[in-house]
């Protein structure tokens, strides 16, 4: 390797010796590619032309009282997630490295999505593993990458969710890496899918940046965001990480109480283990046995974190949360009926805790990361409309 | 002189059973390592369920998932271990399993409750060189081999550094992939392997996808010290059927002397 792949003690590449190469390769083509001027037009065009950047930075017009609520409108990407933003980089790589096939891992399908449409544009077969429990529950997503072209592969091990849909990915790409690139969907796993994935979404944050000091001539006082593997909130943290004046708040999924058993917050009840090729925040039993999350949004569901978060915690640079399924609940129903957006269940997360956070700061950036077209049929049964 | 050392110095080729500890009992895989060691195992290799068994394929995974659902702990499997070693007190056996199990009290504490039970190496299948550092000081620390893995796509240098800081033997990957008997498995490893021996590595023992005799003749001839056969051999204990006479067969085909010239590749379905 030629970076380090560590923040803090937090990260490294914990995946069998035969992977290695392929990360390896990875990683050079990864750095390559970030000093080609070529390769960085050519994304840039991408992301303008077909992906919609950049997002708006919307002001709340009703949310928030006393304090400026601004959202950053992943939601409005093309895909309907800030996910296209690195699927994009990387289906670049994968090509610049004469990979002929896609695979990634999905939860709620947004990143399954988001592949199988870079998979359709480069010309590259994609298969996507989805745990077999979130093939049912996302039905629509199931059908969206496979009219894209992508074939969905349900995995029946383990408890059937992201979690497993990420173990049958690996297993594959160590049969495979000769032709295949793992475009793995968020800033975790094994070194350098963290710092590339964070890089490919710093778009998020930079963009952000000069948003907020075009609108309000500074910096804002707080930017908050959803985590789950924790790529939207290293993307729009990252071009803050220097400003000590703006505190970075990531929300975890507390589900149904960080206190029961069923939740998805693993910075908050988790301890430090490996999984999935990194170092990071694991949710565990006393044995080392992964313990199973929960959270009314799929993209949430999950036991690790990215390895950065896990240092940005330790570091005290970013502050955790948790918000629990239902605040999330009536933070969706709350900014639909108030700004006329309709979020993912995951960005209501971030928004909860920003309306807690509205008494105490002045300007609060909330990163929408991605609209809420996929959680209609939760929502329906959930909020009890439509009857 | 070290059990894997005695045992290497018979100077036959070696098989190596996987099982996998807790499946479907303790009890159970208690009867089965003796039925390997009777049957003519040289070692054993044991695996310590994990929930998210990357490295391995459908039949290790459903052994790992009876294992668990069966309520087996890392403290039962040291317990068999060590009942394990009172009965058999020669016979080398490695702990196969994952690094969050290792780390879950402390790398040291794993260790050393390894050692109490008399295992002889700890294989974590997902750390690679890159990481294996730490996990080596501290086995090395408690007296067990760090078996180290080297495939065939393991550049050279990386070949050196995994023969120095490996312990036991070296466990060579037959093919890529994940655990399992259901590919043909190709040994073109002569340059691996003569690196290997070049630098002195412990001694090379070929895993994955070995399950019949053929393959075990193919692996010696290639110039592996020894075969480990996992999956083949789940398998027939999961059918509820025996595992004495395939294991009398696996080991019978490595009669006959080890090692033999490299030669070309040879391919076995």
């Amino acid at each position: 390797m030629l970076m380090r792949g560590r923040f803090g003690a937090f990260g490294g590449a914990y995946v069998p010796e035969i992977l290695m190469p392929a990360l390896e390769q990875l990683e050079a083509a990864f750095l390559e590619a970030q000093a080609d001027d070529a390769f960085q037009a050519e994304l840039a065009s991408l992301l303008l032309n077909y992906a919609g950047r950049p997002t708006p930075l919307t002001r709340c017009r009703n949310l928030g009282g006393a304090a400026r609520i601004y959202l950053k409108r992943e939601d409005l990407l093309h895909g309907g997630a800030h996910k296209t933003n690195q699927v994009l980089g990387q289906a670049m790589l994968a090509k610049r490295m004469g990979k002929t096939r896609l695979i990634a891992e999905t939860g709620a399908g947004q990143h399954g999505v988001a592949t199988a449409m870079a998979g359709a544009l480069f010309g590259l077969e994609t298969r996507i593993y989805m745990g077999a429990d979130d093939v049912e529950r996302q039905r629509l997503n199931v059908f969206r990458m496979q009219l894209l072209g992508a074939e969905v592969v349900p995995v029946a091990s383990g408890g059937r969710t992201l979690k497993d849909a990420i173990n049958e990915a690996l297993r594959d790409w160590a049969a495979s890496f000769d032709t295949t690139h793992y475009l793995l969907g968020t800033a975790a796993g094994p070194h350098p899918f963290p710092t590339m994935v964070r890089e490919f979404q710093r778009v998020i944050g930079r963009e952000a940046r000069a948003q907020i000091l075009a609108e309000e001539g500074r910096l804002p006082d707080a930017l908050v965001a959803c985590v789950g593997g924790g790529s939207n909130a290293i993307g729009i943290f990252a071009d803050f990480l220097g400003d000590d004046e703006v505190r970075l708040i990531g929300v975890e999924a507390a589900g149904r109480g960080l206190d029961g058993g069923e939740h998805g917050a693993t910075l908050l009840r988790g301890r430090p283990g490996i999984l999935h090729g990194a170092e990071t925040y694991v949710l565990q039993d006393e044995d080392g046995q992964i313990g199973d999350s929960w959270s009314v949004s799929a993209g949430l569901d999950y036991p690790a974190v990215g390895p950065e978060h896990a240092y940005l915690k330790e570091s005290g640079r970013a502050d955790y949360v948790g918000a629990t399924d239902d605040e999330a609940l009536a933070a969706f129903a709350l900014l639909a009926r108030s700004e006329g957006i309709v979020c993912a269940f995951e960005s209501a997360h971030a928004l909860a805790h920003a309306l807690k956070l509205a008494g105490e700061a002045e300007v609060i950036v909330v990163n929408i990361s991605g609209r809420g077209d996929k959680d209609m049929a939760q929502a329906q049964t959930l909020l009890g409309l439509g009857r | 002189m070290s059990r894997y050392e005695t045992m290497f110095a018979r100077g036959e080729g070696v098989f190596g059973a996987f099982v996998m500890l807790g499946d479907p009992t303790l009890e159970a895989s208690a009867a089965i390592l003796d039925a390997l060691v009777e049957a003519g195992a040289d070692m054993l290799e044991v695996g310590l369920p994990f929930s998210d068994p990357i490295a391995d394929g459908p039949v290790i995974q459903a052994a790992a998932a009876r294992a668990l659902a069966a309520g087996t702990r890392p403290a039962d499997c040291f317990a068999l271990l060590a009942e394990f070693r009172s009965r058999h007190p020669s016979v080398p056996v490695g702990i196969l399993t994952y690094a969050n199990l290792v780390m879950a009290r402390g790398r040291d504490h794993f260790y050393a409750r390894a050692a109490d039970a008399g295992v002889d190496s700890v294989l974590v299948a997902d750390v690679p060189l890159l990481e294996a550092g730490p996990f080596a000081a501290s086995a090395r620390a408690h007296g067990i081999a760090p078996v180290l893995i080297a495939a065939a796509n393991t550049p050279p240098e990386r070949l050196d550094a995994i023969a120095a800081l490996g312990g036991g033997y070296t466990y060579c990957v037959a093919r890529a992939g994940v655990t399992g008997a259901d590919q043909a498995v190709r040994f073109d490893h002569e340059a691996m392997l003569a690196r290997l021996h070049a630098v002195g590595a412990p001694p090379p023992v070929f895993g994955f996808g070995i399950s019949t005799p053929a393959h075990v003749r193919a692996a010696l001839a290639a110039g592996a010290a020894g075969i480990i056969c996992g999956s083949a051999i789940v398998d027939l204990a999961a059918r509820g059927e025996p595992v004495r006479g395939f294991v009398q067969a696996m080991k019978a085909a490595t009669r006959g002397g080890q090692g033999g010239p490299i030669g070309g590749p040879i391919l076995v379905p």
